[in-house]
Protein backbone atom coordinates (compact mmCIF):
# COMPACT_ATOMS: atom_id res chain seq x y z
CA UNK A 1 0.00 0.00 0.00
CA UNK A 2 1.31 3.24 -0.73
CA UNK A 3 3.03 5.65 2.15
CA UNK A 4 -0.34 7.54 2.63
CA UNK A 5 -2.62 5.03 2.29
CA UNK A 6 -0.40 3.12 5.68
CA UNK A 7 -0.63 6.87 7.46
CA UNK A 8 -4.50 6.74 6.83
CA UNK A 9 -5.59 3.49 8.44
CA UNK A 10 -3.01 3.82 11.27
CA UNK A 11 -4.50 7.15 11.76
CA UNK A 12 -8.13 5.17 11.37
CA UNK A 13 -7.17 2.61 13.37
CA UNK A 14 -5.30 4.66 16.36
CA UNK A 15 -8.50 6.82 16.39
CA UNK A 16 -11.21 4.21 16.47
CA UNK A 17 -8.90 2.31 19.25
CA UNK A 18 -9.15 5.63 21.30
CA UNK A 19 -13.13 5.78 20.82
CA UNK A 20 -13.47 2.57 22.12
CA UNK A 21 -11.23 3.26 24.94
CA UNK A 22 -12.57 6.24 25.71
CA UNK A 23 -16.54 4.22 25.57
CA UNK A 24 -15.04 1.72 28.09
CA UNK A 25 -13.47 3.71 30.58
CA UNK A 26 -15.41 7.45 30.35
CA UNK A 27 -18.63 6.03 28.96
CA UNK A 28 -20.27 4.12 32.09
CA UNK A 29 -19.41 7.80 33.79
CA UNK A 30 -21.71 9.50 30.99
CA UNK A 31 -24.06 7.27 30.24
CA UNK A 32 -25.45 5.68 33.91
CA UNK A 33 -28.00 3.59 32.61
CA UNK A 34 -28.46 0.31 33.78
CA UNK A 35 -28.08 -2.29 30.58
CA UNK A 36 -30.64 -4.68 32.13
CA UNK A 37 -33.34 -3.12 33.32
CA UNK A 38 -36.07 -1.72 31.51
CA UNK A 39 -35.52 1.46 30.59
CA UNK A 40 -38.57 2.20 27.94
CA UNK A 41 -41.01 0.58 25.64
CA UNK A 42 -40.18 -2.82 23.29
CA UNK A 43 -38.32 -1.76 20.35
CA UNK A 44 -38.24 2.05 20.61
CA UNK A 45 -36.43 2.86 17.23
CA UNK A 46 -32.93 4.72 17.29
CA UNK A 47 -32.91 8.29 17.70
CA UNK A 48 -35.97 9.16 19.87
CA UNK A 49 -35.84 8.86 23.63
CA UNK A 50 -33.23 6.53 23.34
CA UNK A 51 -30.08 7.14 20.49
CA UNK A 52 -29.74 3.82 19.70
CA UNK A 53 -33.57 2.17 20.65
CA UNK A 54 -34.36 -0.51 23.28
CA UNK A 55 -34.18 -4.17 22.44
CA UNK A 56 -37.09 -6.47 23.40
CA UNK A 57 -37.53 -5.92 26.84
CA UNK A 58 -37.18 -2.58 26.37
CA UNK A 59 -33.21 -2.26 27.88
CA UNK A 60 -31.62 0.72 26.46
CA UNK A 61 -28.66 -0.69 23.76
CA UNK A 62 -26.33 1.93 24.06
CA UNK A 63 -26.35 0.71 27.68
CA UNK A 64 -25.37 -2.71 27.41
CA UNK A 65 -22.86 -1.45 24.51
CA UNK A 66 -20.97 1.36 27.06
CA UNK A 67 -20.60 -1.84 29.30
CA UNK A 68 -19.92 -4.45 26.64
CA UNK A 69 -16.82 -2.61 25.43
CA UNK A 70 -15.48 -2.84 29.35
CA UNK A 71 -15.92 -6.50 29.80
CA UNK A 72 -15.02 -7.24 25.51
CA UNK A 73 -11.49 -5.20 25.89
CA UNK A 74 -11.38 -6.90 29.67
CA UNK A 75 -11.25 -10.32 28.20
CA UNK A 76 -9.40 -9.40 25.02
CA UNK A 77 -6.59 -7.95 27.21
CA UNK A 78 -6.21 -10.52 29.80
CA UNK A 79 -6.63 -13.40 27.35
CA UNK A 80 -3.82 -12.57 25.66
CA UNK A 81 -2.04 -11.82 28.65
CA UNK A 82 -2.74 -15.39 29.42
CA UNK A 83 -1.58 -15.99 26.08
CA UNK A 84 1.85 -14.25 25.98
CA UNK A 85 2.56 -16.05 29.28
CA UNK A 86 1.84 -19.36 28.18
CA UNK A 87 3.62 -18.63 24.55
CA UNK A 88 6.77 -16.95 26.41
CA UNK A 89 6.91 -20.00 28.87
CA UNK A 90 6.63 -22.36 25.89
CA UNK A 91 8.75 -20.78 23.37
CA UNK A 92 11.86 -19.36 25.62
CA UNK A 93 11.72 -23.49 26.63
CA UNK A 94 11.56 -24.82 23.27
CA UNK A 95 13.84 -22.28 21.60
CA UNK A 96 16.66 -21.68 24.45
CA UNK A 97 16.71 -25.70 25.45
CA UNK A 98 16.41 -27.34 22.28
CA UNK A 99 16.71 -30.59 21.73
CA UNK A 100 14.12 -33.30 23.17
CA UNK A 101 12.46 -30.50 25.38
CA UNK A 102 11.84 -28.58 21.80
CA UNK A 103 10.76 -31.80 20.33
CA UNK A 104 8.25 -32.59 22.62
CA UNK A 105 7.25 -28.80 23.18
CA UNK A 106 6.75 -28.65 18.95
CA UNK A 107 4.39 -31.47 18.72
CA UNK A 108 1.79 -30.29 21.59
CA UNK A 109 2.31 -26.57 19.92
CA UNK A 110 1.50 -28.56 16.55
CA UNK A 111 -1.42 -30.55 18.03
CA UNK A 112 -2.86 -26.98 19.90
CA UNK A 113 -2.56 -25.26 16.44
CA UNK A 114 -4.78 -27.53 14.46
CA UNK A 115 -7.30 -27.97 17.12
CA UNK A 116 -10.57 -26.55 16.09
CA UNK A 117 -9.75 -23.81 18.82
CA UNK A 118 -13.19 -22.10 18.74
CA UNK A 119 -15.01 -25.81 19.62
CA UNK A 120 -12.42 -26.34 21.79
CA UNK A 121 -12.81 -22.92 24.01
CA UNK A 122 -16.99 -23.28 23.39
CA UNK A 123 -16.28 -27.00 25.58
CA UNK A 124 -13.67 -25.73 28.27
CA UNK A 125 -16.33 -23.00 28.71
CA UNK A 126 -19.71 -25.03 28.72
CA UNK A 127 -18.20 -27.73 31.08
CA UNK A 128 -16.37 -25.35 33.74
CA UNK A 129 -19.51 -22.85 34.51
CA UNK A 130 -19.94 -20.03 31.93
CA UNK A 131 -17.90 -17.16 34.42
CA UNK A 132 -15.56 -14.06 33.08
CA UNK A 133 -12.46 -15.59 34.36
CA UNK A 134 -13.81 -18.88 32.42
CA UNK A 135 -14.01 -17.74 29.11
CA UNK A 136 -10.73 -16.09 29.39
CA UNK A 137 -9.00 -19.33 30.44
CA UNK A 138 -10.68 -20.65 27.58
CA UNK A 139 -9.87 -18.26 25.10
CA UNK A 140 -6.25 -18.72 26.27
CA UNK A 141 -5.85 -22.26 26.37
CA UNK A 142 -7.34 -22.36 22.29
CA UNK A 143 -5.23 -20.07 20.97
CA UNK A 144 -1.34 -19.37 22.61
CA UNK A 145 0.04 -22.01 19.70
CA UNK A 146 0.58 -19.15 17.36
CA UNK A 147 2.52 -17.17 19.72
CA UNK A 148 4.54 -19.84 21.19
CA UNK A 149 5.72 -20.86 17.96
CA UNK A 150 6.72 -17.21 16.98
CA UNK A 151 8.48 -16.38 20.31
CA UNK A 152 10.70 -19.90 19.94
CA UNK A 153 11.56 -19.27 15.70
CA UNK A 154 12.95 -15.99 17.38
CA UNK A 155 14.81 -17.49 19.93
CA UNK A 156 16.06 -20.27 18.48
CA UNK A 157 17.45 -17.24 15.83
CA UNK A 158 19.40 -15.30 18.32
CA UNK A 159 20.43 -17.39 20.54
CA UNK A 160 23.29 -18.21 18.36
CA UNK A 161 23.96 -14.28 18.02
CA UNK A 162 27.68 -13.30 18.89
CA UNK A 163 26.61 -10.19 21.48
CA UNK A 164 24.62 -13.74 23.40
CA UNK A 165 27.91 -15.76 23.01
CA UNK A 166 29.71 -13.18 24.63
CA UNK A 167 27.45 -13.31 27.47
CA UNK A 168 27.50 -16.65 27.73
CA UNK A 169 31.55 -16.53 27.78
CA UNK A 170 31.49 -13.82 30.18
CA UNK A 171 29.48 -16.32 32.59
CA UNK A 172 26.11 -14.80 32.79
CA UNK A 173 23.59 -16.69 34.04
CA UNK A 174 20.98 -18.39 31.87
CA UNK A 175 17.88 -16.68 32.92
CA UNK A 176 20.21 -13.12 33.04
CA UNK A 177 20.51 -13.93 29.33
CA UNK A 178 17.08 -14.92 28.11
CA UNK A 179 15.79 -11.71 30.21
CA UNK A 180 18.31 -9.04 29.51
CA UNK A 181 19.90 -10.25 26.50
CA UNK A 182 17.56 -11.89 24.36
CA UNK A 183 13.95 -11.24 24.95
CA UNK A 184 14.07 -7.66 24.32
CA UNK A 185 15.51 -8.16 20.79
CA UNK A 186 12.59 -10.76 20.35
CA UNK A 187 9.65 -8.58 21.26
CA UNK A 188 8.77 -6.33 18.15
CA UNK A 189 7.02 -9.34 16.65
CA UNK A 190 5.62 -10.79 19.51
CA UNK A 191 4.33 -7.05 20.18
CA UNK A 192 2.69 -6.87 16.67
CA UNK A 193 1.49 -10.39 16.87
CA UNK A 194 -0.17 -9.46 20.47
CA UNK A 195 -2.32 -6.35 18.96
CA UNK A 196 -3.93 -9.08 16.56
CA UNK A 197 -4.08 -11.32 19.21
CA UNK A 198 -6.54 -9.01 21.63
CA UNK A 199 -9.08 -8.70 18.26
CA UNK A 200 -8.57 -12.51 17.74
CA UNK A 201 -9.73 -12.72 21.83
CA UNK A 202 -12.37 -10.18 21.42
CA UNK A 203 -13.89 -12.01 18.43
CA UNK A 204 -13.97 -15.37 20.48
CA UNK A 205 -15.60 -13.83 23.46
CA UNK A 206 -18.49 -12.66 21.06
CA UNK A 207 -19.08 -15.62 20.00
CA UNK A 208 -19.19 -17.80 22.25
CA UNK A 209 -21.17 -14.77 24.41
CA UNK A 210 -23.88 -14.95 20.90
CA UNK A 211 -23.86 -18.95 21.61
CA UNK A 212 -25.24 -18.22 25.15
CA UNK A 213 -21.69 -19.27 26.47
CA UNK A 214 -21.38 -15.89 28.57
CA UNK A 215 -20.92 -14.72 32.24
CA UNK A 216 -24.82 -14.31 33.10
CA UNK A 217 -24.09 -11.28 35.38
CA UNK A 218 -21.82 -9.43 32.53
CA UNK A 219 -23.26 -7.42 29.23
CA UNK A 220 -21.42 -8.34 26.27
CA UNK A 221 -21.82 -7.45 22.88
CA UNK A 222 -22.07 -10.72 21.65
CA UNK A 223 -24.59 -11.60 24.35
CA UNK A 224 -27.04 -8.53 23.27
CA UNK A 225 -27.10 -10.39 19.41
CA UNK A 226 -27.92 -13.45 20.58
CA UNK A 227 -30.76 -12.38 22.88
CA UNK A 228 -32.09 -9.86 20.25
CA UNK A 229 -31.33 -12.34 16.74
CA UNK A 230 -34.62 -13.90 16.96
CA UNK A 231 -36.54 -10.38 17.06
CA UNK A 232 -35.03 -9.64 13.84
CA UNK A 233 -38.26 -8.61 12.14
CA UNK A 234 -39.14 -6.83 14.64
CA UNK A 235 -36.29 -4.59 15.18
CA UNK A 236 -32.98 -3.87 13.32
CA UNK A 237 -31.10 -1.90 15.51
CA UNK A 238 -30.66 -4.30 19.04
CA UNK A 239 -28.61 -6.84 16.55
CA UNK A 240 -26.77 -3.85 14.37
CA UNK A 241 -24.99 -1.59 16.89
CA UNK A 242 -23.36 -4.08 18.87
CA UNK A 243 -21.85 -5.82 16.21
CA UNK A 244 -20.33 -3.01 14.50
CA UNK A 245 -19.15 -2.26 17.68
CA UNK A 246 -16.87 -5.06 17.54
CA UNK A 247 -16.22 -5.01 14.00
CA UNK A 248 -14.73 -1.92 14.48
CA UNK A 249 -12.63 -2.96 17.99
CA UNK A 250 -11.14 -6.02 15.38
CA UNK A 251 -10.76 -3.57 13.04
CA UNK A 252 -8.53 -1.04 14.91
CA UNK A 253 -6.44 -3.57 16.42
CA UNK A 254 -5.37 -5.22 12.87
CA UNK A 255 -4.98 -1.55 11.88
CA UNK A 256 -3.13 -0.82 15.00
CA UNK A 257 -1.01 -4.15 14.72
CA UNK A 258 0.22 -3.13 10.46
CA UNK A 259 1.15 0.22 12.20
CA UNK A 260 3.40 -1.36 15.04
CA UNK A 261 4.46 -3.66 12.42
CA UNK A 262 5.69 -0.69 9.92
CA UNK A 263 7.11 0.70 13.24
CA UNK A 264 8.79 -1.68 14.76
CA UNK A 265 10.18 -3.81 11.81
CA UNK A 266 10.97 -1.22 9.46
CA UNK A 267 12.43 -4.00 7.24
CA UNK A 268 9.61 -5.97 6.42
CA UNK A 269 7.52 -6.27 3.75
CA UNK A 270 4.47 -7.91 2.47
CA UNK B 1 -1.80 -40.96 14.60
CA UNK B 2 0.11 -38.99 16.98
CA UNK B 3 -2.43 -36.29 17.25
CA UNK B 4 -5.43 -38.97 17.21
CA UNK B 5 -4.02 -39.81 20.29
CA UNK B 6 -3.48 -36.25 21.33
CA UNK B 7 -7.05 -35.61 20.39
CA UNK B 8 -8.01 -38.56 22.63
CA UNK B 9 -6.43 -37.60 25.61
CA UNK B 10 -7.34 -34.22 25.54
CA UNK B 11 -11.26 -35.07 25.61
CA UNK B 12 -10.38 -37.68 28.14
CA UNK B 13 -8.41 -35.26 30.45
CA UNK B 14 -11.45 -32.34 30.01
CA UNK B 15 -13.84 -35.06 31.50
CA UNK B 16 -11.90 -35.90 34.06
CA UNK B 17 -10.66 -32.07 35.03
CA UNK B 18 -14.12 -30.87 35.21
CA UNK B 19 -15.43 -30.35 38.67
CA UNK B 20 -18.11 -32.81 39.80
CA UNK B 21 -18.20 -36.84 39.61
CA UNK B 22 -16.76 -37.91 36.14
CA UNK B 23 -19.77 -40.26 35.74
CA UNK B 24 -22.52 -37.84 36.25
CA UNK B 25 -20.60 -35.53 33.62
CA UNK B 26 -20.54 -38.57 31.43
CA UNK B 27 -24.20 -39.43 31.99
CA UNK B 28 -24.39 -35.56 30.71
CA UNK B 29 -26.65 -33.17 33.38
CA UNK B 30 -30.34 -33.05 31.36
CA UNK B 31 -30.18 -37.04 31.21
CA UNK B 32 -31.57 -36.52 34.96
CA UNK B 33 -29.54 -39.53 35.48
CA UNK B 34 -30.90 -42.34 38.16
CA UNK B 35 -27.99 -43.93 40.30
CA UNK B 36 -28.69 -46.86 38.49
CA UNK B 37 -27.26 -45.60 35.51
CA UNK B 38 -24.31 -44.52 37.28
CA UNK B 39 -23.25 -46.97 38.48
CA UNK B 40 -23.30 -48.76 34.91
CA UNK B 41 -21.35 -46.17 33.53
CA UNK B 42 -18.95 -45.88 36.32
CA UNK B 43 -18.80 -49.61 35.30
CA UNK B 44 -18.31 -49.32 31.99
CA UNK B 45 -15.50 -46.86 31.93
CA UNK B 46 -14.10 -48.34 35.08
CA UNK B 47 -14.05 -45.27 36.54
CA UNK B 48 -13.01 -47.19 39.80
CA UNK B 49 -9.42 -48.01 38.53
CA UNK B 50 -6.47 -45.85 38.32
CA UNK B 51 -5.96 -43.11 35.91
CA UNK B 52 -3.90 -44.93 33.72
CA UNK B 53 -6.14 -47.27 33.22
CA UNK B 54 -9.26 -45.58 32.37
CA UNK B 55 -7.57 -43.76 29.68
CA UNK B 56 -6.79 -47.22 28.28
CA UNK B 57 -10.49 -48.50 28.70
CA UNK B 58 -11.18 -44.87 26.96
CA UNK B 59 -8.94 -45.17 24.01
CA UNK B 60 -10.46 -49.00 23.08
CA UNK B 61 -13.97 -47.53 23.30
CA UNK B 62 -13.29 -44.78 20.74
CA UNK B 63 -10.75 -47.44 18.73
CA UNK B 64 -14.49 -49.74 18.48
CA UNK B 65 -16.31 -46.19 17.59
CA UNK B 66 -18.04 -46.25 20.69
CA UNK B 67 -18.49 -42.63 21.05
CA UNK B 68 -20.50 -42.64 24.43
CA UNK B 69 -24.45 -42.34 24.51
CA UNK B 70 -26.44 -39.41 24.67
CA UNK B 71 -29.06 -39.70 27.21
CA UNK B 72 -31.25 -36.75 26.07
CA UNK B 73 -31.48 -38.18 22.47
CA UNK B 74 -31.66 -41.56 23.38
CA UNK B 75 -29.37 -42.88 21.06
CA UNK B 76 -25.32 -43.11 20.70
CA UNK B 77 -23.42 -40.37 19.45
CA UNK B 78 -21.74 -41.78 16.68
CA UNK B 79 -25.42 -42.19 14.54
CA UNK B 80 -26.43 -38.52 15.94
CA UNK B 81 -22.98 -36.89 14.72
CA UNK B 82 -23.56 -39.32 11.36
CA UNK B 83 -26.53 -38.21 10.83
CA UNK B 84 -25.60 -34.15 10.80
CA UNK B 85 -22.21 -34.91 8.72
CA UNK B 86 -23.31 -34.31 5.35
CA UNK B 87 -25.49 -31.61 5.87
CA UNK B 88 -22.37 -29.68 7.47
CA UNK B 89 -20.18 -31.11 4.95
CA UNK B 90 -22.32 -29.63 2.07
CA UNK B 91 -22.28 -26.24 3.81
CA UNK B 92 -18.71 -26.44 4.36
CA UNK B 93 -17.67 -27.35 1.03
CA UNK B 94 -19.80 -25.24 -0.86
CA UNK B 95 -18.55 -22.34 0.86
CA UNK B 96 -14.75 -23.36 0.35
CA UNK B 97 -15.88 -23.52 -3.24
CA UNK B 98 -17.15 -20.60 -3.40
CA UNK B 99 -14.36 -19.04 -1.02
CA UNK B 100 -11.19 -20.52 -3.57
CA UNK B 101 -13.25 -19.74 -6.90
CA UNK B 102 -13.34 -15.72 -6.14
CA UNK B 103 -10.55 -15.74 -4.16
CA UNK B 104 -8.25 -17.88 -6.75
CA UNK B 105 -9.45 -15.66 -9.40
CA UNK B 106 -9.26 -12.12 -8.14
CA UNK B 107 -5.89 -13.02 -6.88
CA UNK B 108 -4.58 -13.87 -10.35
CA UNK B 109 -6.32 -11.26 -11.59
CA UNK B 110 -4.50 -8.70 -9.12
CA UNK B 111 -1.22 -10.32 -9.58
CA UNK B 112 -1.04 -9.92 -13.62
CA UNK B 113 -2.24 -6.43 -13.18
CA UNK B 114 -1.14 -5.15 -10.10
CA UNK B 115 -2.76 -1.60 -10.38
CA UNK B 116 -3.54 -0.14 -7.04
CA UNK B 117 -7.44 0.39 -7.24
CA UNK B 118 -7.15 -3.57 -7.28
CA UNK B 119 -4.94 -3.99 -4.41
CA UNK B 120 -6.76 -1.17 -2.29
CA UNK B 121 -9.50 -3.22 -2.98
CA UNK B 122 -8.10 -6.69 -1.84
CA UNK B 123 -6.87 -4.80 1.33
CA UNK B 124 -10.24 -3.78 2.12
CA UNK B 125 -12.07 -7.17 1.51
CA UNK B 126 -9.76 -9.07 3.74
CA UNK B 127 -9.84 -6.54 6.89
CA UNK B 128 -14.10 -6.60 6.59
CA UNK B 129 -13.40 -10.37 5.84
CA UNK B 130 -10.48 -10.66 9.56
CA UNK B 131 -12.80 -8.16 11.54
CA UNK B 132 -16.30 -9.04 11.11
CA UNK B 133 -17.83 -11.42 13.54
CA UNK B 134 -18.85 -14.05 11.53
CA UNK B 135 -22.55 -14.80 13.00
CA UNK B 136 -22.82 -11.19 12.57
CA UNK B 137 -22.12 -10.71 9.12
CA UNK B 138 -24.54 -13.94 8.57
CA UNK B 139 -27.19 -12.36 10.76
CA UNK B 140 -26.80 -8.93 8.30
CA UNK B 141 -26.84 -10.70 5.03
CA UNK B 142 -30.55 -12.26 7.12
CA UNK B 143 -31.83 -9.38 7.61
CA UNK B 144 -31.51 -7.83 4.47
CA UNK B 145 -31.84 -10.70 1.61
CA UNK B 146 -34.17 -12.78 3.86
CA UNK B 147 -36.42 -10.13 6.03
CA UNK B 148 -36.06 -7.05 4.04
CA UNK B 149 -36.60 -8.16 0.84
CA UNK B 150 -37.59 -12.20 0.81
CA UNK B 151 -35.62 -13.42 -1.78
CA UNK B 152 -34.14 -16.10 0.16
CA UNK B 153 -35.87 -18.19 3.09
CA UNK B 154 -34.81 -17.47 6.36
CA UNK B 155 -34.06 -21.07 8.21
CA UNK B 156 -33.76 -24.08 7.91
CA UNK B 157 -32.40 -26.36 4.67
CA UNK B 158 -36.10 -27.44 2.80
CA UNK B 159 -39.28 -26.44 2.69
CA UNK B 160 -41.99 -28.33 4.65
CA UNK B 161 -43.98 -30.09 2.86
CA UNK B 162 -42.53 -29.73 -0.67
CA UNK B 163 -43.70 -32.05 -3.33
CA UNK B 164 -42.02 -32.48 -6.19
CA UNK B 165 -39.34 -34.54 -7.99
CA UNK B 166 -35.52 -34.55 -7.33
CA UNK B 167 -34.46 -31.57 -9.40
CA UNK B 168 -37.44 -29.14 -7.55
CA UNK B 169 -35.93 -30.66 -4.31
CA UNK B 170 -32.16 -30.06 -4.82
CA UNK B 171 -33.32 -26.62 -6.24
CA UNK B 172 -34.72 -25.92 -2.77
CA UNK B 173 -31.86 -26.91 -0.77
CA UNK B 174 -29.29 -24.96 -3.26
CA UNK B 175 -31.92 -21.52 -2.35
CA UNK B 176 -31.63 -22.84 1.12
CA UNK B 177 -27.81 -22.73 1.00
CA UNK B 178 -26.82 -19.57 -0.54
CA UNK B 179 -27.36 -16.99 2.24
CA UNK B 180 -25.04 -19.55 4.99
CA UNK B 181 -22.32 -19.95 2.21
CA UNK B 182 -21.89 -16.51 1.21
CA UNK B 183 -21.77 -15.72 5.15
CA UNK B 184 -19.29 -18.64 5.62
CA UNK B 185 -17.28 -18.10 2.29
CA UNK B 186 -16.99 -14.63 2.74
CA UNK B 187 -14.55 -14.92 5.38
CA UNK B 188 -12.07 -17.19 3.42
CA UNK B 189 -12.21 -14.98 0.21
CA UNK B 190 -9.53 -12.77 1.28
CA UNK B 191 -7.31 -15.05 2.45
CA UNK B 192 -6.90 -17.24 -0.62
CA UNK B 193 -6.72 -13.80 -2.98
CA UNK B 194 -4.09 -12.39 -1.10
CA UNK B 195 -1.95 -16.02 -0.90
CA UNK B 196 -2.92 -16.58 -4.74
CA UNK B 197 -1.40 -12.99 -5.78
CA UNK B 198 1.68 -13.63 -3.43
CA UNK B 199 1.82 -17.05 -5.06
CA UNK B 200 1.55 -15.53 -8.56
CA UNK B 201 3.35 -12.43 -8.31
CA UNK B 202 6.45 -14.39 -7.37
CA UNK B 203 5.87 -17.85 -10.28
CA UNK B 204 5.53 -15.40 -13.24
CA UNK B 205 8.72 -13.84 -12.57
CA UNK B 206 10.42 -17.48 -13.20
CA UNK B 207 12.27 -18.48 -15.78
CA UNK B 208 9.90 -21.38 -16.65
CA UNK B 209 7.20 -18.93 -17.43
CA UNK B 210 9.43 -17.23 -19.77
CA UNK B 211 10.15 -20.38 -21.82
CA UNK B 212 6.34 -21.18 -21.87
CA UNK B 213 5.46 -17.49 -22.91
CA UNK B 214 8.75 -17.88 -25.90
CA UNK B 215 7.63 -21.01 -26.92
CA UNK B 216 4.38 -19.26 -28.57
CA UNK B 217 1.79 -20.07 -25.38
CA UNK B 218 -1.34 -18.67 -25.28
CA UNK B 219 -1.31 -16.01 -22.23
CA UNK B 220 -4.54 -18.07 -20.51
CA UNK B 221 -2.56 -21.23 -20.94
CA UNK B 222 0.38 -19.98 -19.22
CA UNK B 223 -1.28 -18.61 -16.06
CA UNK B 224 -3.50 -20.92 -15.55
CA UNK B 225 -1.64 -24.35 -16.31
CA UNK B 226 1.87 -23.19 -15.92
CA UNK B 227 1.43 -20.82 -13.17
CA UNK B 228 -1.22 -21.44 -11.43
CA UNK B 229 -0.54 -25.10 -9.87
CA UNK B 230 2.37 -23.56 -8.69
CA UNK B 231 0.91 -21.03 -7.19
CA UNK B 232 -1.45 -23.03 -5.56
CA UNK B 233 1.06 -24.45 -2.73
CA UNK B 234 0.80 -22.32 -0.23
CA UNK B 235 -2.99 -21.67 -0.78
CA UNK B 236 -3.45 -25.29 -0.17
CA UNK B 237 -1.50 -25.58 3.23
CA UNK B 238 -3.36 -22.99 4.92
CA UNK B 239 -6.50 -24.38 3.44
CA UNK B 240 -5.44 -27.59 5.73
CA UNK B 241 -4.38 -25.32 8.85
CA UNK B 242 -7.53 -23.30 8.66
CA UNK B 243 -10.02 -25.94 8.65
CA UNK B 244 -10.45 -25.37 11.89
CA UNK B 245 -11.79 -21.92 11.80
CA UNK B 246 -14.04 -23.41 9.21
CA UNK B 247 -15.80 -25.75 11.77
CA UNK B 248 -16.05 -22.38 13.87
CA UNK B 249 -17.31 -20.80 11.17
CA UNK B 250 -19.58 -23.50 10.53
CA UNK B 251 -21.47 -23.42 14.22
CA UNK B 252 -22.01 -19.84 14.12
CA UNK B 253 -23.43 -19.96 10.81
CA UNK B 254 -25.58 -22.93 11.06
CA UNK B 255 -26.90 -21.41 14.55
CA UNK B 256 -27.66 -18.11 12.66
CA UNK B 257 -29.39 -20.26 9.74
CA UNK B 258 -31.42 -22.96 11.56
CA UNK B 259 -28.81 -25.37 9.22
CA UNK B 260 -29.67 -28.96 10.48
CA UNK B 261 -25.97 -29.79 10.76
CA UNK B 262 -23.14 -30.90 13.56
CA UNK B 263 -22.48 -26.84 14.44
CA UNK B 264 -26.64 -26.54 15.39
CA UNK B 265 -26.14 -30.14 17.31
CA UNK B 266 -23.13 -28.43 18.18
CA UNK B 267 -25.21 -25.38 19.85
CA UNK B 268 -28.32 -27.57 20.94
CA UNK B 269 -25.89 -30.14 22.87
CA UNK B 270 -24.20 -27.06 25.07
CA UNK B 271 -28.16 -25.49 25.33
CA UNK B 272 -28.80 -29.09 27.38
CA UNK B 273 -25.90 -29.23 28.90
CA UNK B 274 -25.30 -32.89 26.81
CA UNK B 275 -21.70 -33.65 27.43
CA UNK B 276 -20.50 -36.84 25.54
CA UNK B 277 -22.30 -35.24 22.67
CA UNK B 278 -20.40 -32.47 22.85
CA UNK B 279 -17.54 -34.43 23.48
CA UNK B 280 -18.01 -36.25 20.66
CA UNK B 281 -18.40 -33.40 17.98
CA UNK B 282 -15.24 -32.49 19.59
CA UNK B 283 -13.30 -35.17 18.83
CA UNK B 284 -14.87 -35.93 15.70
CA UNK B 285 -14.18 -32.23 14.38
CA UNK B 286 -10.74 -33.07 15.41
CA UNK B 287 -10.49 -35.92 13.18
CA UNK B 288 -11.84 -34.33 10.39
CA UNK B 289 -8.99 -31.66 10.84
CA UNK B 290 -6.50 -34.38 10.68
CA UNK B 291 -7.48 -36.19 7.57
CA UNK B 292 -7.49 -33.01 5.71
CA UNK B 293 -4.41 -32.02 6.46
CA UNK B 294 -3.06 -35.28 5.59
CA UNK B 295 -4.69 -35.09 2.46
CA UNK B 296 -3.32 -31.62 1.93
CA UNK B 297 -0.25 -33.10 2.68
CA UNK B 298 -0.31 -36.03 -0.04
CA UNK B 299 -1.95 -32.86 -2.69
CA UNK B 300 1.29 -31.23 -2.22
CA UNK B 301 3.24 -34.00 -4.05
CA UNK B 302 0.46 -34.10 -6.72
CA UNK B 303 0.83 -30.66 -7.67
CA UNK B 304 4.74 -30.51 -6.75
CA UNK B 305 6.08 -33.82 -7.97
CA UNK B 306 9.64 -32.34 -6.74
CA UNK B 307 8.22 -33.31 -3.36
CA UNK B 308 8.48 -36.86 -2.45
CA UNK B 309 7.64 -38.77 0.98
CA UNK B 310 9.01 -41.73 2.06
Amino acid sequence: MSRLGANLAACLGLGLMAGIVLLAVVGPFVHRTDPWSREGNRFEPPGGRFVLGTDHQGRDVLAGLVVGAKSSLLVGVAATAMILLIGLTVGIAAGYRGGWLDETLMRITEFFQILPAFLFAMVVVAIFSPWIWTIVLAIGASNWAGTARIIRAQFLSLRERDYVLAARALGVGDLRIIVREILPNALPPVIVNASLTVGVAILFEAGLSFLGLADPNVMSWGYMIGASRTFLRDAWWPVTFPGLAIFASVLALSLVGDWLNDVLNPRSKE
Amino acid sequence: MLLVLGAITLNFLLIHLAPGDPALMLAGEAGGASEETLKAIRADFGLDEPLVQQLLVYVGKLGRGDFGFSYFYNASVLSLIGERVPQTMLLASASLVFAWTVGLTFGVLVARRPTSLGGNVLSVVSLFGYAMPVFWSAIMLLLLFAVKLPWFPTHGMTTVGLSGGLGARALDVAHHLVLPMLSLGFIFIAIYSRLTRAGMVEVLASDYIRTARSKGLGEWRVVVVHALRNALLPVITVAGIQLGQVVAGAILVETVFSWPGMGRLAFDSILRRDYPLLMGILFFSSLAVIVFNFLTDICYGWLDPRIRYR
